[in-house]
């Protein structure tokens, strides 16, 4: 077994293990921090396939950015963990066999025998200058310069989607707002009105003090 | 770096779609609180505009264009008119019934309008990239235009599922996506095709592959044994949206199953055959029976589209040129039907109150004997009884089965089809012969709308005595 092999490996066992502890663990902030080692091994792997690139940019992304917003969700939320995990035994016999039967379809389809090496060759080593994010950059603004559109266009009806299911316009009499403007362009006679009127004699409140005793 | 820049002229009515989608988006927030309808009459502008383009443009001939990622041929161009057309048809009404119950959102409009480009991207696609982005455009939309009414319970339940499963569909589409490209080594759908024909690809990592795309596929378009999302979301969904959901997305559906298996798989057709044959069998037994038991009229509906669809896949089952055109045929008209029998419902619809029980439906015919004609003429199209149109779109799908040698899957179908006509003419009979619930006269909301509903009704009666121009039309674009 080469070193190679080796990390690939050690690599490919953290991912399954985070990936099945981040299912089956409780807690759903230790799930997503399972989840973030299952990201950062995965990253190791795709490095080693000389994705550099792309291996990065996993890091970056997912565990710099959705991870973290990920996180910040789950804390803020209280979810009720028992109601969640109900029928997690009832379903697991089931479950199980469903998962094992796909897993085995899987092999035999993805496995050695119709992706060996026989018939698919290994990838050539790259030489030590070579630029990934070139390669991906180049087909990426020329070839498929339509679907990156496309893709700018899913994130714009994204970003519509979320501000319409979330914004809530309050009727102005039910919140208080700030007018920044309206506050600054005020002017003295606006707010302070100087009233002449006659003084006033105050009653004498002796005689009503006296009706309440009784 | 060798790179020619692509021709644009092919996706001129996609870039003006797009382009007018997000002015609108931006102008929406300056003329919303001055003008209410400015949004949607630029809509219906942007939609007429983006017709007049395509008619104009109207091509016989084939043309790639964006490295083979774009195609542009006379079935893009017959589909996406008529997704224009149901489009015009369901803003209409949505704008009426969004005015009645007091949500007038620039935001439904301009997602639909988004909805409609994603539609045009997957009728176009010709490589799995541009088919999945499209894919993702239209559905993105729609959970988002399902979920709008933010207070009503119901209808967020019902984008959460809509959501969830639509998201899962998607995961198996992709994962089958993956093993095709990984079996051929190609994206593109003209070139999967040769790879496919010259046998060079492993079978057995293609028949893998296309297992997950026709889960994806029978999901997006409602089949049974991926159902479950259809009566909750047609039910949950506010009547507008629902007329959007059922109506023109599965013009897009149909499309993108035609692109998949018949332009890029054609060479599989062995593998995918036995799975459609099962999906439209369970699709019609489950869609006839199970619409008996509904008492709410978008539920029955719902169970009804499913029974249309294993009707259409009557048509990819006969797996020849003549086939997609029938099932073609079916899914224009089921289009067509559908923005008439969920509009009769918008129309009918007042603040807080649904109008969509059979139950509303009870004495119809005293109350609004036009209404009751038009109810009756949707019911009859919808079950397949001459002379309307429904009626022909059964015959040719039920034809290209049996000419495909398929005479078991047609007696079936022709079995299933009788039973369905049951829970129709139910409608028919409530509508006729009880009495009615509803105190009041049963009026329209607005006479537009009563031109609308009846034009389309009309249509249903005119189509079924001259059908031979569409039916000409869906033949000569496969």
């Amino acid at each position: 077994m080469s070193f190679e092999q080796f990390i690939f490996y050690v690599l490919a066992a953290i991912a399954i293990i985070s990936g099945l502890m981040m299912i089956t663990v409780k807690n759903p902030v230790k799930a997503a921090l399972w989840l973030v080692l299952a990201f950062i091994s995965t990253a190791g792997l795709w490095i080693m396939a000389q994705a550099e690139f792309l291996g990065l940019v996993l890091i970056l992304v997912y565990v710099g950015a959705v991870m973290v917003l990920f996180l910040f969700v789950v804390m803020m939320l209280d979810i009720n963990m028992s109601i969640l995990k109900e029928g997690f035994t009832r379903y697991l016999p089931i479950g199980a066999l469903a998962a094992v039967a796909i897993f085995a379809l899987i092999y035999m389809v993805v496995g050695p025998d119709h992706f060996g090496l026989d018939k698919v060759a290994a990838p050539d080593m790259k030489p030590a200058g070579y630029s990934n994010t070139t390669e991906i950059a180049i087909p990426l603004y020329t070839e498929h310069a339509y679907a990156f559109i496309l893709a700018a266009v899913l994130l714009l009806v994204g970003i519509v989607a979320a501000i319409a299911l979330t914004l809530r316009r309050r009727p102005t009499g039910a919140v208080l707002y700030q007018d920044i403007d309206k506050q600054n362009k005020t002017l003295a006679k606006d707010r302070f009105e100087m009233v002449k009127m006659d003084a006033v004699v105050e009653k004498a409140v002796v005689e009503n003090e006296e009706e309440d005793k009784k | 770096m060798n790179f020619v820049i692509p021709s644009f002229a092919p996706a001129i009515p996609e870039i003006v779609l797009l382009v007018m989608a997000s002015l609108i988006l931006v102008a929406d927030t300056f003329w919303s609180k001055r003008f209410q309808n400015a949004t949607y009459y630029a809509i219906q502008a942007t939609l007429l505009v983006v017709g007049y383009l395509l008619l104009t443009s109207f091509t016989a001939e084939t043309v790639y264009t964006f490295n083979d990622s774009f195609v542009r041929d006379s079935f893009a161009d017959v589909m996406k008119l008529f997704t224009i057309a149901v489009s015009l048809g369901v803003f209409m009404f949505a704008r009426e019934y969004l005015a009645q119950h007091k949500f007038v959102s620039g935001e439904f409009f301009v997602l639909g309008l988004f909805g409609v480009l994603g539609m045009f991207v997957l009728i176009s696609a010709n490589n799995f990239i541009t088919l999945f982005l499209g894919l993702e455009i239209m559905s993105l939309a729609i959970y988002a235009m399902v979920a709008l009414r933010k207070y009503d319970g119901m209808a967020v339940e019902a984008a959460m599922k809509y959501f969830v499963l639509g998201a899962l569909a998607t995961g198996m589409m992709l994962y089958g996506i993956s093993m095709v490209y990984g079996a051929t080594g190609s994206i593109t759908f003209t070139e999967i095709k040769e790879i496919i024909a010259s046998g060079q690809a492993d079978g057995i990592v293609l028949a893998f592959g296309v297992v997950f795309i026709v889960i994806g596929l029978a999901f997006k378009l409602g089949a049974v044994p991926f159902h479950m999302w259809m009566p909750d979301v047609y039910h949950g969904a506010p009547t507008a949206v629902t007329l959007y959901i059922g109506t023109a997305p599965k013009l897009a559906g149909f499309a993108m199953l035609y692109r998949l298996l018949y332009e890029a798989m054609p060479g599989l057709v062995t593998d995918w055959q036995q799975l459609i044959i099962m999906i439209s069998i369970l699709s019609m037994v489950v869609g006839a029976i199970v619409a008996i038991a509904q008492d709410n009229l978008k539920r029955m509906l719902a169970y009804s589209g499913i029974g249309h669809i294993g009707f259409l896949l009557l048509g990819v089952i006969a797996a020849t040129d003549n086939g997609f055109s029938a099932a073609m045929f079916y899914i224009i008209v089921y289009a067509i039907t559908g923005v008439a029998g969920f509009g009769i419902i918008v129309a009918l619809s007042r603040t807080g109150f649904e109008f969509d029980r059979i139950a509303d439906f009870k004495g119809l015919n005293q109350k609004n004997p036009w209404l009751a004609l038009m109810m009756l003429i949707i019911m009859f199209s919808m079950a397949g009884i001459p002379p309307f149109v429904g009626f022909w779109a059964k015959i040719l799908v039920i034809e290209e089965v049996v000419a495909a040698g398929f005479t078991w899957i047609a007696i079936i179908a022709v079995i299933t089809a009788v039973i369905s006509a049951f829970y129709y003419l139910r409608v028919v009979k409530a509508m006729y012969f009880d009495q009615s619930e509803i105190k009041g006269p049963v009026e329209i909301i607005s006479p537009s709308l009563h031109w609308g509903l009846s034009f389309v009704a009309i249509l249903l009666l005119a189509l079924g005595l001259l059908p031979t121009q569409l039916i000409d039309l869906c033949y000569l674009s496969i």
